[in-house]
């Protein structure tokens, strides 16, 4: 089986337009959650993760969600030596909303509805760097991150492309954030996960990209090593009572990378900071036998960023296996006592070699990948 | 590189017609899509009251796969090893907007959960206890190149044992699901040929 190697990423988002300076800020505690105050969005104040206002706006050519993967797209092929228009190489798109803010401004009727098509975004934007191949989206509620990826993965090791380009946004609007507030489901403050106090998400706004290759690039360099995706079969808004599926998942990544509980050395977990999907993370983790390695949710700093968050976490993660050094957990305070898992809420320095990356979402889907740090070519 | 899997089963439901492997079994009645949805759901005669509150995507991926299913025996494989993996044009948007509608008055959590399209994917899952590899694609067009390829990789790399693909639509004023049911036996070769081929020949 060939292996994937991440070859270049960015985040883009409130605390940064490069990985390497979201990662700092990460590094110094800096959050992007903040309160609002805007009517358009909410009638009551609320915490979130956004842009500033004008920052990425709709226009004649863009929507916002196109704006920010276009800022995510253009930084990281900038000076990147990959042939675009390489018959070998093929965008994916992950969004669970993309351009559906879109809804609430513009006059309805089917242009509208050609203008918010997911297919529509991903073919501008093909078409705008000069991808040769239809693009792909995919759309899988909070997991789309971790599929889009997987599918990269898989697309390159059955020798159907040899570069995948895989870019994910989503915008925080009046839609996502009354949805997600019907279902009692937004924090009145700053997000807590995995704390016993924890009272719901935060959401946020962001972009990422990261470019998978068949080639191995000189020196020490992240590989996505595995990949595997699952469903609950049980509830179509509520996660496994018992976190069996997740945990399949998980054992199902380990075992096709090659790896052990003890060879993992931290875990990038969903936490979303709901009680449900928390504790369901946990009793996955546990099942795993994975309670002691450490683990930890950055949705404290970037709220839930829905089809960007897989992508921005297993970027932050790779960035850690870089850097030796564990991001702690924004806004968790106090273990609670049903299923302790090893969250961290300090910095930590150490060697690293290998993350499990985790994420659920609505639809009972459940996903894993192990990022493998690889010192010196073979 | 795919002729090693089968199409087992295929399933379209457009036009008001149900088809179980090129065979018309039921033609609906009902005005419009939520009563013809519901007449398939009756003809098929099973009990499921969660029917019910699901959105018209998530009735008529459910109702082809029921049908698609009807003959298939699940228990030669683990839930693990069954997956589904459908796509479409328009994602969700069809209940995006009648969730925006009720924003207006009192946004409403059960029609929150059906605007994403991978939902129907979980209604199906919890149908049939189906527990394997899962995803939700978005083409312009049915894409009878990736779902081959993409599914074969699936079942050559050991990841599931069958798989449920294809294609699920729906608009305010129309639809199309057509689903396909591949094992490593059966009598018609799953290849983009012969998906394109159903596909096309489906009603509408």
């Amino acid at each position: 089986m060939k292996k994937v190697f991440l070859v270049a990423d960015n985040i883009i988002s409130p605390l940064g337009t490069t990985t390497a300076q979201n990662f700092e800020h990460l590094v110094n505690g800096v959050t992007g959650v903040r309160q609002h105050d805007d009517k358009a969005m909410s009638d009551g104040r609320f915490f979130a993760s956004l842009f500033e206002k004008g920052y990425f706006q709709t226009d004649e050519c863009w929507t916002k969600f196109e704006h920010l993967l276009i800022a995510s797209l253009t930084e990281i092929l900038y000076g990147v030596d990959k042939n675009i228009s390489d018959k070998k190489t093929v965008l994916i798109i992950s969004t669970t909303k993309g351009n559906i803010s879109l809804l609430e401004t513009e006059e309805p009727g089917p242009e509208l509805d050609a203008r918010i098509a997911l297919h529509t975004s991903a073919k501008k934007i093909a078409r705008h760097f000069g991808f040769v191949n239809e693009p792909i989206v995919i759309s899988h509620a909070c997991i789309s991150g971790l599929v889009a990826m997987i599918t990269g993965m898989r697309l390159i090791q059955s020798g159907q492309y040899d570069h995948v380009v895989v870019a994910g946004a989503d915008v925080i609007s009046k839609f996502v954030l009354s949805g997600f507030q019907s279902f009692q489901a937004v924090s009145p403050g700053l997000c807590k996960p995995f704390d016993t106090d924890r009272d719901g998400i935060n959401l946020g706004e962001g972009a990422a990209t990261v470019i998978l290759s068949a080639e191995r690039p000189d020196g020490e360099v992240i590989e996505l090593a595995s990949g595997a995706v699952s469903n609950d079969a049980n509830h179509i808004s509520g996660p496994s009572r018992t976190g069996e599926e997740l945990f399949y998942a998980i054992n199902k990544a380990m075992d096709t990378a090659g790896l052990k509980p003890e060879d993992i050395d931290f875990i990038s977990a969903h936490g979303t900071a709901t009680v449900y999907n928390d504790e369901m993370e946990a009793k996955a983790v546990t099942l795993a036998g994975l309670q002691n390695v450490p683990l930890n949710s950055l949705k404290g700093f970037y709220g839930h960023t829905l089809g960007a968050s897989g992508l921005i976490e297993a970027i932050i993660s790779a960035q850690s296996l870089r850097q030796n050094t564990i991001i702690p957990t924004k806004g968790f305070s106090k273990q609670g006592d049903a299923n302790p898992v090893n969250v961290c809420s300090q910095l930590i320095s150490k060697p690293l070699s290998n993350c499990l990356k985790i994420a659920s979402g609505f639809g009972g889907c459940n996903a894993a990948i192990i990022l493998t740090k690889l010192k010196t070519a073979p | 590189m795919n002729d090693q899997y089968y199409i087992s089963a295929h399933c379209s439901i457009s036009n008001n017609i149900v088809s179980y492997n090129n065979e018309a079994v039921f033609e609906g009645t009902g005005h419009d899509i939520p009563g013809f949805l519901l007449s398939v759901y009756q003809h098929l005669g099973v009990k499921y009251p969660k029917f019910y509150k699901m959105d018209n995507l998530a009735k008529l991926g459910w109702l082809a796969a029921e049908v698609l299913l009807k003959d298939f025996d699940k228990t030669k494989y683990q839930p693990t090893d069954i997956g589904v993996v459908l796509s479409n044009a328009g994602s969700s948007l069809d209940a995006d907007k009648r969730y925006y509608d009720s924003v207006q008055d009192i946004a409403s959590p059960a029609l929150f959960v059906y605007t994403l399209p991978n939902i129907v994917i979980g209604e199906i899952c919890i149908r049939h206890h189906f527990k394997g590899e899962n995803a939700f694609y978005i083409f312009e067009r049915f894409n009878a190149e990736f779902i081959s390829s993409y599914v074969s990789v699936l079942l050559e790399t050991g990841q599931l044992q069958a798989c449920i693909c294809g294609w699920v639509e729906m608009t305010a004023t129309g639809y199309k699901a057509v689903l396909f049911l591949v094992e490593k036996e059966g009598a018609t070769p799953f290849t983009t040929e012969n998906i394109n081929k159903i596909y096309s020949t489906a009603n509408g």
